[in-house]
């Protein structure tokens, strides 16, 4: 487990982010512990609305008002500055930093740095490729204006953009989604980052560009040796491209464990049910007839309710009555690494 | 009384439909290219049966779609349908009152649960809009058909008088669905119905989808761009490439045996739900092209791997190889192309 501790890069702990609403509280991140080490890639997996942009969003203390995080740590291990002892690295809180604080903005879009779902909606439209690339580059570095689009060009290659001296001076509406996508991530990784938000980074692109911008991504993790946090729905997606996985279900994570646990051996109910609702190639090419899905009855609840129990209860198929209605399940340790909060482990 | 003959025909068949957009430019706006949006797709659904439709944004799935129901007016082309009143008709031949009359049995369900919506109008006005416009129903046998609908699709009658503000994008899709159901079609255009719906919200939705068809004996063009969604509810599959149609064949002959190099590089993308490491893949290169400046000869030639010079001068011709089997590949009967099943989608 030293190895473990060493490698620890950012440790959320408890982390509570409410928005007060003229509605009600909404509990969009409720009580989340999550670990990310170096060079992993973590999956965080869930339906709209269970909290997983807004816990990205927490990471760098940007969440949007009304929203707050009222409680918990993020604890963020930076590499060892002191290169005497680099095993000691300093830890910062990033739960306690002003959120237009120098500090943060240091490793905003530096160290930690994001990729969004919609490539069209992250750019600045009236502003070229270059200019957004290299505002990155001198904000974090001390180069001049000429070495920063030098940096941008060679981000740009980096990322697979074809001509990348000729796109630099492109607007983004000039460029296809994909390749709008891969200008993103150049903008995300202009600074070497040590972890790497990807909040959906191809839920907008087709099939077959999906399987590019996944492919570059696992290429430029092993050149960069950045952990990736990569959220999305997509269960196909975190199979190829996490190490470990962490499902939401409202604002909690209900089952953690690393991608092989995940698919082939998941024991909270809501992950299992996510999993049969899949529809599955196999079976549908192997039989003729048309069979129906599985599906988790019911839909997540409006935001506002506060579930009293288990927030799976109302549309769990194993629900013991009695208890799942009314006791909230604490997180259970089933095997070496593998977490889940279910009563029915207990 | 339906004869034999026009019991095996298609109830819908369609034959070479073009749309061209024009591009316009300067002060006359003279037009200067054409966006070849849909180009010369034949295809054919029988009844009762759903018909996938599928290719990546900008090939023209969408367009061929809304062109079927003269949604958008096509530039060319025939559409027959087999229509209960009018018999057997070229939809892109009828006039406005017998299009009116066609467009009873022929009805669209859309992507965007959340544009598709008046969010000014309440269920009953939206589900029973269609009813209204046809002269179908009126006043209170108009809500009880609405009602019938509503809890047809899986939702209670009370909801009648919301808002579609207060329902989720799974509950919307329903409501959209009950609009297109009204005046008891017999086609429905389905253009992405379940991708802007959450994982367990979709099974949902396409169980239903299942359920009608059975029931009503529904025949669907069903667009989309999920593979895996495809293969699940479709008893055939067609493919477009940037306004052609590439490939059409039943279902598990697309996802097996694939005939044309895109239809091979799509099986290998889909995204499978399964962490062990692939034998194989395929990564096209390039881009989708242009529809205004389409590449000479066969238009994926310059991101096809088994291309030779024919494909660089000659278009090649949309072909039944196998009974049922369409391609339009140069070299579709030499080729063996590697289906989902190698590329460690099927288990």
């Amino acid at each position: 487990m030293v190895e473990n501790e060493k490698d620890l890069l950012v440790s959320i702990k408890d982390l509570r982010t409410y928005f007060y609403l003229a509605e009600g509280v909404v509990r969009a991140v409720d009580g989340v512990d999550l670990d990310i080490h170096r060079r992993e890639t973590m999956g965080i997996v869930g339906e709209s609305g269970c909290g997983k942009s807004i816990m990205s969003l927490s990471l760098l203390n940007l969440v949007p008002q009304p929203g707050k995080i009222i409680s918990g740590d993020i604890l963020y291990y930076r590499a060892g500055k002191n290169p005497a002892s680099p095993n000691i690295s300093d830890v910062i809180n990033i739960t306690k930093l002003d959120p237009n604080g120098r500090e943060i903005r240091e490793i905003r879009g530096n160290q930690i740095s994001m990729v969004f779902q919609e490539p069209m909606t992250a750019m600045i439209p009236v502003r070229t490729i270059g200019e957004q690339i290299t505002e990155v580059i001198t904000l974090h570095q001390k180069v001049g204006k000429a070495e920063a689009r030098e940096k941008a060009i060679e981000m740009l290659a980096r990322v697979r953009m074809p001509k990348p001296e000729r796109v630099i001076d492109d607007y983004p509406f000039q460029l296809s989604g994909g390749m709008r996508q891969r200008a993103v991530i150049a903008m995300g990784l202009s600074c070497r980052p040590n972890l790497l938000i990807a909040d959906e980074p191809t839920t907008a692109l087709d099939v077959t560009t999906e399987a590019q911008i996944l492919n570059l991504m696992r290429d430029l993790q092993q050149e960069f040796g950045m952990a990736i946090m990569y959220i999305t729905h997509n269960l196909g997606v975190i199979a190829e491209m996490a190490d470990n996985v962490a499902v939401m279900y409202l604002g909690k994570v209900v089952e953690q464990t690393d991608v092989n646990s995940i698919f082939f051996n998941p024991l909270h109910p809501y992950t299992t049910g996510l999993l049969a609702s899949i529809p599955q190639l196999s079976d549908a090419v192997a039989h003729i007839d048309k069979r129906r899905l599985n599906v988790i009855k019911g839909m997540v609840p409006d935001p506002y309710s506060r579930i009293k129990g288990c927030p799976f209860h109302p549309r769990c198929p194993q629900m013991i009555s009695g208890v799942c209605d009314q006791e909230e399940p604490k997180v259970i340790q089933k095997g070496p690494n593998h977490l889940v909060r279910c009563h029915l482990y207990n | 009384m339906v004869n034999q003959e026009s019991q095996t025909e298609p109830l819908l068949e369609v034959t070479e439909l073009k749309k061209y957009f024009p591009i316009r430019r300067g002060f006359l706006k003279r037009v200067v290219g054409h966006v070849k949006a849909v180009d010369n797709v034949s295809f054919y659904i029988n009844e009762g049966e759903t018909l996938g439709l599928v290719g990546e944004s900008g090939c023209g799935k969408t367009t061929a779609g809304r062109s079927i129901l003269r949604a958008i007016e096509p530039t060319s082309g025939k559409i027959m349908f087999r229509d209960p009143v009018l018999g057997r008709v070229d939809i892109a031949e009828l006039n406005h009152d017998q299009l009116k009359l066609a467009r009873r049995n022929m009805r669209m369900i859309f992507q965007d649960p959340y544009a598709s919506l008046n969010p000014r109008m309440t269920l009953l006005e939206i589900v029973g809009a269609p009813l209204q416009a046809m002269n179908l129903d009126h006043g209170k046998t108009l809500e009880d058909r609405v009602a019938e609908l509503l809890v047809r699709v899986g939702l209670r009658p009370e909801y009648m008088r919301r808002y579609p503000h207060a329902f989720s994008g799974g509950q919307r899709q329903r409501i959209g669905l009950a609009r297109a159901l009204a005046p008891n079609p017999k086609f429905l255009v389905c253009d992405e119905p379940v991708s802007a719906l959450d994982v367990s919200v979709q099974a949902q939705i396409l169980n239903l989808l299942q359920d009608l068809q059975g029931d009503l004996g529904l025949t669907y063009l069903f667009v989309a761009h999920d593979l895996s969604v495809v293969a699940h509810i479709c008893d055939r599959v067609s493919v477009m490439y940037v306004g052609k149609m590439v490939e059409m064949a039943p279902t598990h002959e697309v996802f097996t045996s694939p005939k044309h190099p895109y239809t091979e590089a799509l099986m290998s993308a889909i995204p499978k739900p399964d962490p062990r490491p692939r034998e194989k893949r395929i990564l096209l290169t390039g881009e989708v092209a242009n529809p205004a400046n389409p590449p000479s000869g066969c238009y994926f030639h310059p991101r096809c791997a088994y291309v030779k010079d024919i494909c660089k001068t000659e278009e090649p011709t949309f072909g039944e190889i196998t009974p049922g089997h369409f391609v339009k590949c140069h070299r579709a009967g030499e080729l063996t192309l590697s289906g989902a099943l190698e590329f460690g989608a099927l288990k």
